[in-house]
């Protein structure tokens, strides 16, 4: 088999367990779970294959490994459009199916746990499956408008598992959100494809293929303004997908989804597909230099913004999806100062770190049956699998060597001292470093130190609310266990425990450049001791002073929020940006937008439509009285009508009346 | 003077604008159905004489006279059906009267 015709199939098994489970299975729930597993393991094990060869032997670029097939074709006034649908194999590519598949499996995997009774059952597997089908067409397309769209199913299926429990209002809304502001970056990922429809050569056998677009002829066609215009047009997607700021208020709400949810999508695969668009298309973003200007700010802005919110957070879920925004924005400071390589294996580092640490937090939900790390506590010594894997996670996070995220953070701090770099940006980077290290042992000591707490002793607690307003995930199975906390069984605590190896050794893959190798041609992995030996100091100082406040408990915390008394305000509201984007976007700008249309609508519309049908009856009204019911007067108009035509045909005029009668 | 087609036709004419005056004219409906046979009779002695004087070896319009006349039969008897029972209705058979069906 070709590697293209693999990853067709590659992109077909999920597709096909999706249809087995909606229309086939969908009364048997183990089944469909059963199912799932099945097609996405033979995915995984496709994706293996592809990345041994793309690895193994020199397989080409992503121009020779492609298959693609005529879809629409869009007749034009001078020339004709061909969208295609077609899949392409590239190391990127090979890379990022083995992060899909394999990640989706152990999720599967670990849900036939988490998930175990839900009475949605069924729907979560069907779901997960088009999730998984849909991000690996996003993976191997090979043009852009099938990027967009599995770009867009792929938000569907956010939304579809976002909103899961729909019965709970706070998820329906988030689903809602989630949907609405990513569409919001889309819209300018869709005009910049517009844009480069019409300008690089539509009629052309290669259309919006990314191998084309990619070439250095084709980017020397359109450069310019344009161009830059159309990088930041798909940055803009990426921004939304992504979580990046301004648009990164959805994903934190997004956690009101199953956690497997988050792992999966919110974490590793979806979210980093802004992240992976970028680098598909970073030939294109390097012919743009101003927009890699704002790719690396605005990656950096959200790194240290997103840390700095999760400082404060309870819900031990919110606290990771702002340290996933912040990770994202981390990828994508990389990308914008040039480094593809740090980019990248931070993203398939972070994929498995962080799946490990939802996956982790889902377990404690699972094992407590409370999202709130307040009300957890001692879980090192009832839940030690948890606690050992969430460790491991956490201290990748942290970036502590010899643990992955060690490897890839530094490389892209190292990169934003280099060539593209900014010291900026490494300030900035270094400081969410800092935070990251903070938050993430504030909660290592606070859920898994100390002695547990139970849900009823941290009542008093809900005092500032944005934990208790988002009422957790608290079905029978659950609330149950509240009694004492304990241990996950084995289905959930396997698919940690492999992620943890995971977590551990995937660093060491670009110790010697051969990650970087398979990605850039000529890469050569540098190392910057200085740049590492920062980091390492910053944290362990973050985690230090976690140890401080939360482990021994020096400093109050209490006292600390009150010593930096607004700040922590700000923080907790998540500097009112919700309330901004709530009470002056939406209440604001679109229902004042909103009532004006709506005027328009009511006044001009519905007045041309009624107006229209009111002359209608007024004209009717009038002429009916022409239908009196007299035969005879009926019988005197056709009399009439017989003279006209006759007086006419004698006349011989108009000729048009008299051509109807046939002259003798 | 020789009686020629000329003549018929003064007839033929004479006859149809009688019946037309009459059928636009008169309120009782058994005198406008009579009416409307007369001028079925004006048009069938314009075939007749046009049969007789332009084509007098083709026989269409002597054929065309007798099936107006059939077809006359039928719409008198129709008509005057429809006048019996629009009078056991309504007791009239003025068509001013008879005007349900307007608007």
């Amino acid at each position: 088999m070709s590697l293209a015709d693999l990853g067709w199939a590659i992109l077909f098994l999920p597709l096909i367990s999706f249809v087995i489970t909606v229309f086939l299975t969908r009364s048997r729930p183990k089944l469909c779970g059963y199912v799932t597993i099945a097609a996405i393991g033979l995915a995984f094990l496709a994706s293996l294959v592809v990345l041994v060869r793309v690895v193994a032997e020199p397989v080409g670029t992503a121009a020779e490994n492609q298959a693609s097939y005529n879809w629409v074709n869009i007749p034009g006034l001078t020339e004709s459009l061909t969208l295609s649908l077609g899949v392409a194999i590239d190391p990127l590519a090979a890379f990022m199916l083995v992060v899909v598949t394999g990640v989706s499996l152990l999720v599967q995997i670990y849900s036939q746990g988490y998930m175990a009774g839900d009475p949605g059952y069924s729907r979560y597997y069907a779901f997960m499956s088009l999730f998984t089908a849909s991000m690996l067409g996003l993976v191997l397309a090979n043009n852009l408008i099938m990027v967009y769209f599995f770009w867009e199913l792929v938000g569907l299926c956010s939304y579809l598992l976002i909103g899961f429990w729909f019965q709970k209002p706070a998820a329906a809304a988030a689903a809602k959100k989630a949907f609405i502001v990513t569409r919001l970056g889309d819209l300018g990922f869709l005009v910049a494809i517009l844009w480069l429809v019409f300008n690089v050569d539509p009629a052309g056998p290669n259309g919006l293929n990314i191998a084309f677009l990619n070439e250095k002829t084709t980017l020397d066609l359109i450069a310019g303004a344009g161009l830059t215009w159309a990088a930041l047009g798909i940055f803009a997607g990426a921004v939304g997908k992504s979580a990046q700021f301004p648009l990164h208020v959805w994903l934190p709400d997004a956690m009101e989804g199953p956690t497997p949810v988050s792992a999966l999508i919110h974490a590793a695969t979806m979210v980093a597909a802004g992240v992976y668009l970028v680098a598909r298309m970073f030939p294109l973003f390097e012919a743009a230099p101003d927009a890699m200007v704002v790719v690396a700010f605005v990656g950096g802005f959200t790194a240290i913004f997103a840390a700095s919110m999760g400082l404060v957070m309870h819900d031990v879920k919110r606290v990771m999806a702002y340290s996933t925004v912040s990770q994202l924005g981390y990828m994508m400071m990389a990308l914008g100062v040039g480094g593809l390589v740090a980019g990248i294996f931070h993203l398939f580092n972070h994929a498995f770190f962080k799946a490990l640490l939802f996956l982790g937090s889902g377990s404690m939900i699972h094992g407590t049956g409370t999202q709130d790390m307040r009300e957890m506590g001692g879980l090192r010594r009832a839940m030690p699998v948890t606690f050992i894997t969430v460790l491991i996670a956490s201290l990748s996070l942290s970036g502590i060597p010899p643990f992955s995220g060690f490897w890839s953070k530094d490389e892209i701090l190292a990169d934003t001292l280099g060539g593209h770099g900014n010291v900026l940006l490494f300030a900035l980077g270094l400081a969410a470093a800092f935070m990251t290290a903070f938050y993430m042992f504030r909660m290592m000591f606070v859920a898994f130190g100390g002695s547990f707490r139970g849900p009823a002793t941290a009542q008093g607690g809900h005092t500032s609310g944005h934990t208790s307003g988002h009422a957790i995930h608290l079905d029978q199975s659950h609330s149950a266990h509240a009694v004492g906390a304990h241990e996950s069984p084995r289905v959930m605590t396997v698919p940690l425990i492999v992620l943890a190896i995971l977590a551990v050794l995937t660093g060491f893959l670009n110790v010697n450049g051969w990650f970087g190798g398979l990605l850039e041609e000529g890469y050569v992995v540098h190392f910057n001791y200085g740049v590492m030996a920062s980091s390492v100091v910053v944290a362990l100082a973050g985690i230090f002073l976690a140890y401080a406040v939360y482990g021994a408990k020096w400093i109050s915390a209490e006292s600390l929020g009150r010593a930096f008394g607004p700040a922590h305000k700000w923080l907790t509201n998540k500097y009112y940006l919700d309330h901004l984007y709530e009470g002056v976007i939406t209440r604001g700008a679109v229902i004042g937008i909103c009532a004006v249309l709506s005027w328009f609508d009511h006044t001009f519309v519905d007045g041309i439509v009624n107006g229209v049908a009111r002359l209608v009856m007024a004209i009717s009204g009038g002429v009916r009285k022409a239908e009196t019911g007299r035969v005879q007067a009926y019988a005197l108009v056709i009399f009439a009508g017989v003279l006209v035509i006759m007086g006419l045909w004698m006349l011989g005029l108009p000729n048009s009346v008299s051509g109807w009668v046939a002259k003798p | 003077m020789a009686i020629g087609l000329d003549h018929f036709l003064v007839l033929s004419a004479a006859m149809f604008s009688i019946g037309l005056v009459g059928a636009l004219s008169k309120r009782n409906a058994v005198v406008i159905l009579m009416c409307i046979e007369i001028m079925l009779n004006a048009v069938n002695v314009a075939m007749v004489a046009f049969s007789r004087y332009v084509t007098p070896v083709a026989l269409t319009g002597q054929v065309f006279a007798i099936f107006i006349m059939t077809v006359a039969a039928a719409e008198a008897a129709v008509g005057l059906a429809l006048i019996i029972a629009v009078y056991r209705q309504r007791q009239t058979v003025d068509v001013q009267q008879i005007d349900l069906m307007k608007w």
